[in-house]
């Protein structure tokens, strides 16, 4: 039953793992990426790596986004991958936006994050990503 | 024995509980894939024994938040739940922000609940046959009861809500949502009233109104609709609403109307299933067909109208046949 018909909307999942208090950032981009016409599962706030993957999994989601302030990524992040690769699912493309030095932002690609967003990145450069990587190699 | 024609490899995979097998026969579902026919054709025997829990009713009312009350509830029975949260598709980008899963508090290895965010898509009637052929695979995966959320713009919801067994329009004090309820058309498909935000003051008013307007409306299937106060987040009134939903689950499976009813819904399905293939063939064989584009040049310069029109078209296929 794959590949999804290239007209299909892309189902995507945002979340925000750790201990942040609001996420304004993660609306935002949610927002953008509807308007860009993606179906937009929104998890919302205090997501586990359990959590995260178990409603990538059941959403079928064709990518994720994860964001993150609090400087927990180093924790958060490999271990989202590594369950996603425990459920025979590290096809799903992960992309990250939040405050990542950029050391740590090279070594979270190296762990199979495919896109890192800094605070200024432009939601142009965000959607157009997603999108990339959601279609896979075309 | 019961004996079973063997299934194919995605609906055997999704009836012994590989949830990854049911996520993406969903999904199938939801792309008009012909992949999910397959599956739905082997699957049918299965179904059609479930509780299917609509829970429908204006922004912001607690819809999401109830649905997590009455999985805590359900759980703590020993019950597997299956939830469809239906939102509604941007008609000028097609995009959507599905934000129900927000409400869920379930434990992340729970394998008794299955939740799903789904986006109307198209037409009202495309989206109510795809939360019904959601429902179908959620049954055969062995949840037996499945509880679907619809955001209230009426249309939507009360054709989505042709496919529950009990409906639960949800209001919440001083919204003023009385009156508008009543106008999207959701009061009268109403079997249990849920009065949510308990917890605020004006929910006893309100539930005494619905309460009499319950009273005058008439029985539907000589059911008349139960009003239940509740707070999602307290919580309270859960068990109240769920002895509700019951009560109407045991009148309808007791219903001498029964069979009758299941005969009108599966007659209107394959009656919607037949005018969909036809119009579908009719659109792809019209595409690019000389006759048409000619019939159409004079559509517009008005020497023709489109009634007339389409009567040579369907004479012109017909003799073609
Ligand atoms: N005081 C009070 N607030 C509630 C109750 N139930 C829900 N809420 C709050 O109402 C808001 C909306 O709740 P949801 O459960 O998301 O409502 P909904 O009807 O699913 O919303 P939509 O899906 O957006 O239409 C949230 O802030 C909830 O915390 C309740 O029983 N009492
Ligand atoms: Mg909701």
């Amino acid at each position: 039953m794959s590949p999804r018909p290239a007209k299909s909307p892309i189902r995507v999942l945002i979340a925000k793992p750790g201990l942040d208090g609001h996420d304004r950032g993660a609306k935002v981009v949610a927002r953008a990426l509807r308007d860009a016409g993606m179906e937009v599962i929104y998890a919302g706030l205090r997501q586990t790596p359990e959590e995260i993957v178990r409603a990538a999994l059941e959403e079928d989601v064709d990518i994720i986004g994860l964001s993150i302030l609090s400087g927990a990524h180093m924790a958060l992040f490999p271990k989202v991958l590594a369950l996603l690769r425990r459920e025979g699912a590290a096809r799903i493309p992960v992309f990250a936006g939040g405050i990542i030095p950029d050391e740590d932002a090279r070594r979270l690609r190296r762990l199979g994050i495919r896109a890192i967003f800094g605070p200024g990145a432009t939601l142009e450069e965000i959607v157009r990503t997603a999108q990339q990587l959601a279609r896979g190699p075309s | 024995m019961n004996r079973r024609p063997r299934l194919p490899a995605a609906a055997q995979a999704l009836v012994s509980g590989d949830r990854r097998a049911l996520a993406r026969a969903i999904t199938a579902v939801e792309d008009g894939d012909p992949g999910a026919d397959a599956v739905l054709k082997a699957l049918f025997a299965r179904t059609g024994q479930a509780t299917v829990v609509g829970l429908a009713g204006p922004l912001g009312v607690g819809k999401s938040s109830l649905v997590n009350a009455l999985v805590g509830y359900l759980r703590a029975r020993g019950r597997s739940v299956g939830i469809v949260a239906v939102d509604p598709s941007s008609p000028f980008t097609g995009g959507s922000v599905l934000g129900d899963r927000i409400r869920l508090e379930r434990s992340a290895d729970d394998t008794g609940v299955f939740f799903r965010s789904m986006a109307s898509r198209g037409s009202v009637g495309g989206v109510a046959s795809a939360t019904r052929d959601v429902i179908r695979l959620l049954e055969a995966a062995g949840f037996s009861t499945v509880l679907v959320e619809t955001v209230g713009s009426g249309q939507v919801d009360v054709a989505i809500h042709e496919v529950a067994t009990t409906r639960v329009v949800v209001t919440a004090p001083h919204l003023g949502d009385e009156v508008q309820t009543l106008k999207a058309g959701l009061f009268e498909i109403a079997d249990v009233f849920c009065v949510n935000k308990a917890d605020l003051p004006g929910a006893e008013v309100a539930e005494k109104d619905l309460s009499e307007l319950a009273a005058l409306g008439t029985a539907r299937d000589g059911w008349r609709p139960m009003v239940v106060r509740t707070s999602a987040i307290a919580p309270s009134g859960i068990e109240e609403l769920w002895t509700a939903i019951e009560a109407h689950e045991a009148y309808r499976t007791a219903s001498p109307d029964r069979l009758a009813a299941e005969r009108r819904r599966l007659a209107a399905e394959i009656v919607e299933r037949v005018r969909d293939r036809v119009a579908a063939d009719l659109a792809r064989s019209l595409d690019g067909e000389p006759s048409l584009a000619q019939l159409l040049d004079r559509v517009v310069e008005r020497s023709l109208d489109p009634r007339t029109a389409a009567e040579l078209v369907l004479a012109a296929r017909a003799r073609r046949r």
